[in-house]
């Protein structure tokens, strides 16, 4: 069991003439909360995507679960993506389905469980995102930005997730609701003994959720580890991005001391 | 990875079942009917459980054994306090108030054909709505052309007239061949070859020309300026237009029905004349009317009214087409489903809406043109 979750080795990436990852390596291991940080443009999204198999690497290879995504046959790639879930920043929600057939979606695509059994499941995932069953019955478009996110996470972990992906978590959301929402990720997460990765610009997400911060910069892990070990490394990016007076004052409410 | 095992022994004074094994989705799923039916075999009578050499179990491997259980808690359960806390969730899930579907009212039929009704009327009173706003928008721009959105008339010429031109040559062409290959097989039994000439002037310059032309810009452009308004609606982009104070009508509407309403006469007479030169080609191989008598006779056998006639069609349909599709831009609601249906209900009552207006035409026009 001590094969990472996610392996990314010698990563390159190019749009037209410019590189956006060269020689990106980074592993993640069983459990870990790794927040990946970095730069607008820095190429986020970018390795995101390419974890997930929606966009190829231009080079270097990705392994979920010591797997390699691509290969094998429809049968073993389908198995593979149904072992992780995905929170895409604006929910990605299907905008013809209600909040329970948006939730059903992946159980009825198994074609596995009958409709009681699928019900009895969309309501326990309704509820393990705080969200009451009368919500079932909406449609995406009537929803407030927290309850698609909410909804959004319910569809990701509907098929047991062992790795969760979240792209901009609390993106668009009030300070209240994205309080409530990474507390919610958390408890899911060590409940359910998920593994995360998520892309964040938010310094109160990052310290409050995260194990391990990966630092992207450079093209490449500029910096990979606790949140503290973070802080002292001495490089001008990350002395920008965590030492700011907005950052400083993040990361000392959620008890992490900079240097 | 180990499957989902049930080891079942009988006792003094009852069963004991004992789950072990890994009771994930991933093991479950691939035989639930078969497990399900075992454990509510397990579960008859005094049954008790021990679910302590369990490796793990995610919700719906729990919700398995839940269903199994009557929905509660069996009277005698070992379990490890990690895996009890998925039950308890499931157990909380529960007590929430269940999804009732609405009871269906006894006036069902009723209030089905009084709702369409009221959806009809209203797609009407919209229409009109917009027609007015064109109205209203034309008479402002008279008063003040410096308002004139002109780039978006010239971008939608463009887009909807000259990007047109390539179909609906083709499809003029074979058209006219067509039909002055099928007149000529008739025409030549009664030795009326001449008349070619007659049918096929008349037949395209004043009914098929237009209609033929008008049918391909509604499934063309027409569906393209649905979709359009539609993903801005769903974009809010509308709604940010309005923000800077820029009108709606002026800027999106009213580009789009005048560029329409100026392209499609134009492309009614670049389709009929392609297709007279079709039906003359085809007439030449058939008949051997060469190309100097049909140049000849066609101005005499079908009277200049007759263009005028097809041009105005070009030009009403063409407005038409239009407004039909903008008004279905308008109404998409944001969804994908909403989007699809409203791009078809476009295109649909677009093309209908031609043929009706091409009746009225017909029936308004009879005396005008027609040797004879």
């Amino acid at each position: 069991m001590n094969t990472p979750v996610i392996r990314i080795k010698d990563l390159a990436t190019r749009f037209g003439e410019v590189w956006i990852h060269n020689g990106l390596n980074l592993e993640v291991a069983r459990g870990e909360l790794v927040s990946l940080v970095g730069g607008s443009g820095s190429g986020k999204t970018t390795l995101l995507r390419q974890v997930i198999g929606l966009l190829l690497p231009n080079r270097g290879s990705i392994e979920l679960f010591g797997e390699p995504l691509f290969g094998g046959g429809v049968a073993r790639e389908r198995a593979l993506r149904q072992r992780f879930g995905v929170l895409f920043q604006h929910g990605a929600l299907f905008s013809a389905f209600n909040v329970f057939d948006n939730i059903a979606f992946p159980l009825r695509e198994l074609k596995r469980y009958d409709e009681d059994a699928i019900h009895d499941l969309v309501m326990l995932k309704l509820s393990m995102v705080e969200l009451l069953p009368r919500h079932g019955r909406l449609m995406p478009a009537e929803l407030s930005g927290g309850m698609v996110k909410r909804v959004a996470l319910a569809r990701a972990l509907a098929l047991e997730p062992e790795l969760l992906l979240l792209d901009e978590p609390t993106a668009g959301l009030d300070p209240d609701r994205s309080d409530s929402f990474v507390r919610l990720i958390r408890m899911l997460s060590e409940e359910l003994g998920l593994t995360v990765m998520l892309v964040t610009h938010d310094l109160d997400t990052l310290a409050a959720l995260s194990t391990r911060v990966a630092v992207l910069a450079e093209q490449h892990i500029l910096a990979y580890g606790s949140t503290d070990e973070i802080l002292h490394i001495d490089h001008p990016f990350i002395r920008n991005f965590f030492l700011s007076e907005r950052s400083v004052r993040a990361l000392q409410n959620s008890g992490h001391v900079p240097v | 990875m180990s499957a989902a095992r049930i080891e079942l022994t009988d006792q003094q004074g009852g069963r004991l079942v004992r789950l072990s094994g890994r009771w994930t989705l991933a093991t479950t799923s691939l035989r639930v009917a078969e497990l399900a039916a075992d454990l509510e075999r397990s579960a008859q009578g005094d049954t008790a459980w021990d679910c302590t050499a369990l490796e793990t179990i995610d919700s719906a491997g729990a919700m398995l054994l839940w269903r199994a259980w009557g929905r509660a808690f069996p009277q005698v359960l070992l379990i490890r306090p990690e895996h009890r806390r998925v039950f308890e969730r499931i157990d909380t899930a529960d007590h929430e108030p269940r999804l009732k579907p609405p009871p269906l009212s006894p006036l069902h039929g009723v209030m089905v054909v009084g709702s369409a009704s009221i959806g009809g009327i209203r797609h009407l009173l919209d229409f009109i709505a917009l027609v007015g706003q064109f109205g209203l928008n034309l008479a402002h721009v008279l008063r003040l052309p410096a308002d004139l959105p002109q780039r978006e008339i010239s971008a939608n010429l463009y887009k909807s007239g000259v990007r047109a031109m390539p179909v609906t040559a083709l499809v003029g062409f074979l058209i006219g061949v067509v039909l002055s290959y099928l007149s000529a097989l008739q025409l030549k039994q009664f030795g009326a070859d001449i008349f070619i000439v007659n049918i096929i002037g008349l037949g395209l310059v004043r009914e098929l020309g237009p209609v033929l032309v008008a049918v391909l810009v509604a499934g063309r452009s027409g569906s393209a300026m649905t979709a359009q308004l539609g993903v801005m609606r769903v974009t809010e982009e509308i709604d940010a237009l309005s923000t800077m104070g820029v009108q709606q009508g002026l800027r999106l509407i009213f580009p789009k029905v005048v560029a329409l309403t100026i392209a499609m006469p134009l492309l009614v007479l670049w389709a009929t004349s392609i297709a007279l030169v079709g039906g003359m080609v085809s007439a030449q191989m058939q008949l051997d009317i060469s190309y100097g008598f049909f140049f000849q006779t066609l101005p005499r056998v079908v009277p200049a009214a007759n263009l005028w006639i097809g041009l105005a069609k070009g030009a009403v349909f063409g407005m038409f087409v239009a407004l039909v599709a903008c008004h279905f831009g308008l109404r998409v609601r944001p969804n994908t489903e909403s989007l699809s249906s409203n791009t078809t209900a476009a295109v649909v009552t677009a093309i209908t809406v031609v043929i009706i207006l091409d009746a009225i035409f017909a029936i308004a026009t009879r005396g005008i043109g027609l040797p004879g």
